[in-house]
């Protein structure tokens, strides 16, 4: 009886204890989510005149969109918030594939912009988007880590190389990889493929993980977009593959059916295709949508 | 209340979160057709993963009973702010976002993390091998046992354990013979939590290990791999990994149950 006093009162404490860190995480959870309506609430009066027009009033927009386009998407997130102060953008960045497999199983997206032809035709065909229009070009790069920075100064310098990563045939990346080496054969000989993925380590899930293994030196070289190259310049060299070789990846864009909110919308399709648009997109990385050569 | 109050408000609260737990493992199995299912399993990726993902979840699951029983043992007996450090500290990998926890072993064991000096002299290195699937299954998943048999160790009488040590029995035999067994039912629900967790782990594992078939591509790799082009394969997969997961559970279920009613019945 009296071993058992003590941890009973232990094993009390811990759970008060545990309680009140739970009820005060909550609490600051709650203080971060407050502090963004509190100032739309200010504005009593404003928001009077905007309900009598309920059917145009939207403050919500959900835009669905390839991890790739995450910086460019974000600086134009913050020119649509000048122009729809009103409006508030929510993100879904992830591989083009799985937003599909979302806006398919019904996910609320008003906006969806997609790093591959064939998600948005496939998504096109059941009616769940409406006209989609390409709005840039991403050009697959080599990306090449500085320890082997020496040892490769072109695409048929890979097969030197002892550790290299690619994009998984499954996602858009690895499936234009696969045909770049392809092309290659013509001119670096009709194994060239073959002498390639004898070096391959890894078949990467999306781009990120390419970036990510090729940055940190754990592989050698590994074939991303320019886009992504762009944002981490400063890890590793980048080296252009030739015009003649590459496969250029097109960007569709389209407003999904049954939007939420169509009017903001499509006002988010207009600013993306904008000259604003095309140049936070070239910023980025992308080449713009009436360029497909870089 | 009355007492069969009590009762059906227990049943309710229980029968919630079984029929939530339960629901969505039925779903995968009644959403997918029998020729679905067959064409999943006649995908090249299912063997390869299905035998990478058995023998490396083996691998740390005798490396965490072997490593972490000690462990366990020496946090159990010990009452030091040590102790509660230690034991605080290798639980935080339960916590990590599994794909931070891979990038967190690239930074200890990738050619250049910090101990990349130290382990690879000549070059080369634990990344994109099956090693590295064990390393990030390990990870991940040996903090469940130890806590579980940290906490079984915990519940043995200490008196027995003295008596034993005053009658010449030494440190070893003591952990091996008498607090083991006295510990076991605690040591094996340890055991089966780490094992289900290294089957299912997915972001460690591309992180550090990479997706590789044959090497590096476990059955949650596979899946994943899967749903990038065909989400009836990854169904099928995912049917195979809970069937897979299922029959071992209830395996050791059955196994120490009837461990248990052996070990009541003769005394």
């Amino acid at each position: 009886m009296r071993t058992s006093r003590p941890i009973w009162s232990g094993a009390a404490r811990a759970c008060y204890v545990f309680t009140w860190l739970l009820a005060a995480s909550l609490a600051l959870a709650g203080c971060a989510r407050e502090d963004k309506p509190a100032p739309s609430a200010d504005k009593q009066p404003a928001t009077s005149t905007e309900k009598q027009l309920t059917p145009s009033a939207e403050k919500q927009l959900t835009v669905f969109a390839a991890s790739s386009l995450r910086d460019a998407f974000a600086v134009l997130a913050a020119v649509f918030k000048t122009a729809h102060p009103e409006a508030e953008v929510t993100f879904n960045f992830a591989g083009s594939q799985d937003l599909r497999a979302q806006i398919e199983q019904g996910a609320p997206a008003d906006v969806f912009a997609s790093a591959d032809t064939k998600h948005m035709e496939t998504l096109l065909g059941a009616s769940r988007v409406l006209a989609p229009a390409l709005f840039a070009h991403n050009e697959p790069v080599l990306i090449v880590a500085r320890e082997s920075a020496s040892t490769v100064h072109s695409l048929a310098d890979l097969p030197l190389l002892e550790r290299i990563v690619l994009g998984a045939p499954e996602v858009p990346i690895g499936r234009y990889t696969q045909q770049i080496l392809d092309r290659a054969a013509a001119t670096l000989g009709a194994d060239f493929r073959t002498r390639v993925e004898a070096k391959v380590v890894s078949r990467e899930l999306n781009v990120r993980q390419v970036l990510a293994k090729v940055s940190l030196g754990e592989a050698q070289a590994g074939i991303v977009y320019r886009s992504d190259a762009e944002s981490a310049k400063d890890t590793l060299t980048t080296l252009t593959i030739p015009p003649a070789l590459n496969v250029i990846a097109d960007y569709p864009i389209a407003i999904v059916a049954g939007a939420g909110h169509p009017r903001l919308a499509r006002a988010w399709v207009d600013l993306v295709r904008s000259a604003a648009g095309q140049a936070a997109l070239t910023q980025a990385g992308f080449l713009p949508a009436n360029e497909t050569r870089p | 209340m009355s007492s069969l109050g009590q009762r059906l408000a227990l049943l309710l609260a229980g029968g919630v979160l079984a029929l939530f737990l339960a629901a969505p493992m039925f779903a995968l199995l009644v959403t997918t057709t029998a020729a679905d299912f067959w064409n999943g399993l006649a995908s090249p990726l299912v063997w390869p993963a299905l035998r990478l993902s058995l023998i490396t979840t083996a691998t740390s699951l005798v490396l965490t009973v072997l490593l972490g029983t000690p462990l366990a043992w020496l946090l159990a007996r010990s009452s030091t702010r040590l102790g509660a450090a230690v034991e605080t500290v290798i639980q935080l990998p339960m916590v990590v976002p599994p794909a931070v926890a891979g990038v967190a072993l690239l930074f200890t064991f990738g050619r250049r993390g910090v101990l990349a000096g130290w382990l690879y002299p000549t070059g080369s290195s634990v990344g994109f091998t099956t090693l590295a699937v064990v390393l990030a299954e390990l990870l991940v998943s040996a903090p469940f046992f130890v806590q579980a048999a940290t906490s079984a160790f915990r519940q043995v009488d200490r008196r027995l354990l003295v008596v034993a040590q005053t009658m010449g029995a030494s440190p070893l035999r003591v952990l091996a013979r008498i607090a083991a067994p006295l510990a076991m039912p605690g040591l094996v629900a340890g055991a089966v939590m780490t094992w289900a967790r290294s089957l299912g782990e997915f972001g460690a594992t591309l992180m550090f290990a990479g997706n590789m078939q044959g090497r590096t591509q476990t059955l949650p790799l596979a899946i994943y791999t899967a749903l990038e082009s065909n989400l009836a394969t990854a169904q099928s997969l995912s049917i195979v990994l809970v069937g897979v997961a299922f029959a071992l559970l209830l395996t050791t279920r059955a196994l120490v149950h009837g461990q248990a009613t052996a070990r009541e019945s003769p005394s």
